[in-house]
């Protein structure tokens, strides 16, 4: 903050010294010199002509697809339930896996800052910078199609998200407590077990519903690829361009997506 | 004298401690482990895993491994630069247009701030835009724009706006009332407050959203290619097809190290503007 002198001799206050704003002011040019580059780029890969044919492209298919066609509903139960299972199964397999990591990767519990923190964040990076789409065609090629595929590729996808906001509440924890624990003459285990888990169970359920709704979602999905649920059969609707049917299945995903978010926030609603 | 025995010491404290459990009614955690036990048996049952397949596929499952060891970054190297680039811009372009509409859409969407009907619509836009997975409104907006990164960037916009929009909302919701007073009390414009009462509280929470936001709209942008919206996920899902695992493998370390780089520079920031 800096003040000038007007010409007629008053100060006039501004926020940066005109060093800064000279820096401001060509990181911004810099930016929308970028935009601008990136919007070129995505504009001479788009036949425009098809974008101005959009709205009639809309109406046409918003056409087709209504009124969704109810009747499928009954060959869509199977597959809810599958989608359901491999969204719990995932959630349940990730969070085994995830406890140990977050333990090996939080400052205060790790056995090692040096060698298998490292290793522990690296896991998590890695599970958590590719999505479970990828993870699911990955499998597929694997272990083949179908549910299970599915609930390995969104359990392996879960360790990191679950394993991260795990080890940043251990890392939060009071450690007066742990310290009380190890007073007692507690061992390593009793002070994990009485000292640390007490601390982190809320935490913990607050995370494992979290994941478990965002995993209703990405379960929906999985089936695009090959990998089991709704999804299986959105993809083949959109293949016959059965566009009634893709509507109806868009809506039963629409509705579970919902009712995810209402018990996830129900209960962590409840638990904190 | 000896001291009293442990059987001793708890008759005269009274009952055994015994460590408090998460859920306080017996009755209520019972019944939900029952429920959740059944709900298991039955899940597990329905799945159908063929564990002849399954051993079949662990061959594959360690060339895969072996590939990850020693990606192949040569051989596809032009198809993977394009992809990357595109993915790269589609990032770029949709976190700019995207935190753009979101910021007046969370204005609108704080009800401390905005009038009923503007609350009301701008709460149903984040509704939506939350609801509808990146990868359905790509696969939409494919069929609607043609196949390009212009639907990528179109779905990747759409995506960013329910996200910041929501927690953008909740933190001027959250936002201190004194200070947006105090401005208010000065006479001030409507402008004039929201830039200098409301915008100074929320704006390194805003940042630090923005740069996370960019950091997830790099991972999805990797997907969408499998839809046909542009992207590296075309070449990925080209590279799993013909069982090349060494350029899949490629393709996933280079993703997962420009995470690492985003998710280092945001952290940067965040010290730097928090």
């Amino acid at each position: 903050m800096v003040t000038h002198t007007q010409p007629d001799g008053s100060l006039k206050w501004t926020r940066r010294t005109t060093g800064e704003r000279m820096v401001r002011w060509f990181g911004w040019l810099v930016g929308v010199a970028v935009f601008v580059y990136a919007w070129n780029t995505i504009s001479q890969a788009t036949t425009w002509f098809f974008v101005w044919d959009a709205p009639r492209i809309a109406g046409d298919i918003f056409g087709r697809a209504t009124p969704p066609r109810w009747s499928y509903i009954d060959k869509l139960w199977g597959p809810i339930w599958d989608t359901l299972n491999i969204a719990t199964l995932g959630t349940i397999i990730s969070l085994f896996l995830a406890v140990p990591v977050a333990f090996l990767a939080a400052r205060n519990t790790t056995p090692s800052k040096m060698f298998i923190r490292p290793i522990a964040l690296l896991i998590i990076v890695s599970t958590r910078s590719i999505n479970s789409l990828i993870w699911a065609l990955l499998l597929i090629a694997i272990i083949g199609p179908g549910v299970f595929a599915g609930i390995v590729a969104i359990a392996i996808r879960s360790i990191g998200f679950c394993a991260k906001l795990l080890y940043e509440a251990i890392e939060e924890i009071n450690e007066t407590q742990v310290e009380a624990i190890t007073a007692t003459g507690g061992s390593r285990w009793q002070v994990m077990v009485y000292g640390i888990v007490p601390q982190i169970l809320p935490a913990f359920a607050g995370i494992a519903v979290f994941r478990w709704d965002i995993n209703i979602r990405e379960s929906t999905v999985l089936g695009l690829v090959g990998a089991g649920g709704i999804g299986l059969q959105l993809s083949a609707s959109l293949n016959v361009l059965a566009w009634p049917q893709v509507t109806l299945i868009l809506l039963v995903i629409l509705v579970a997506v919902v009712i995810g978010e209402w018990v996830s926030a129900k209960v962590r609603g409840a638990i904190i | 004298m000896t001291g009293p025995t442990v059987s001793e010491l708890d008759v005269l404290i009274g009952n055994k401690w015994k460590k408090p459990s998460l859920i306080k009614s017996d009755w209520l955690r019972w019944g939900l482990t029952l429920g959740a036990l059944i709900y298991l048996v039955l899940a597990i049952n329905s799945v159908e895993v063929s564990w002849s397949r399954v051993y079949e596929g662990l061959d594959r499952g360690a060339k895969f491994v072996k590939a990850f060891l020693n990606p192949d970054f040569t051989t596809r190297a032009t198809d993977i630069r394009e992809g990357m680039i595109e993915s790269i811009i589609m990032t770029i372009a949709a976190s700019v247009v995207g935190i753009a509409i979101s910021i007046p859409i969370g204005l609108g969407a704080a009800r401390n701030i905005a009038p009923l009907p503007v609350y009301l619509v701008c709460r149903s836009i984040i509704a939506v835009s939350r609801a509808l997975q990146e990868i359905i409104v790509a696969i939409l907006l494919v069929a609607i724009f043609g196949f390009g990164p212009l639907a990528g960037f179109l779905t990747l916009s759409f995506a960013t706006i329910g996200f910041l929009s929501k927690l953008l909302a909740e933190e001027i919701e959250s936002m201190d009332k004194v200070q947006a007073e105090a401005v208010k009390a000065t006479g001030s414009r409507w402008s004039q407050w929201i830039n200098y009462g409301v915008q100074p509280q929320v704006i390194p929470r805003l940042i630090g959203l923005s740069i996370y936001r960019v950091d997830i709209n790099f991972r999805e942008s990797a997907i969408l290619g499998l839809v046909g919206a542009g992207g590296i996920g075309a070449t990925l899902n080209t590279a799993f097809d013909r069982y090349e695992y060494d350029t899949a493998a490629a393709i996933l370390l280079i993703i997962i190290v420009i995470v690492m780089v985003l998710e280092y520079l945001s952290g940067v920031i965040r010290a730097r503007v928090q």
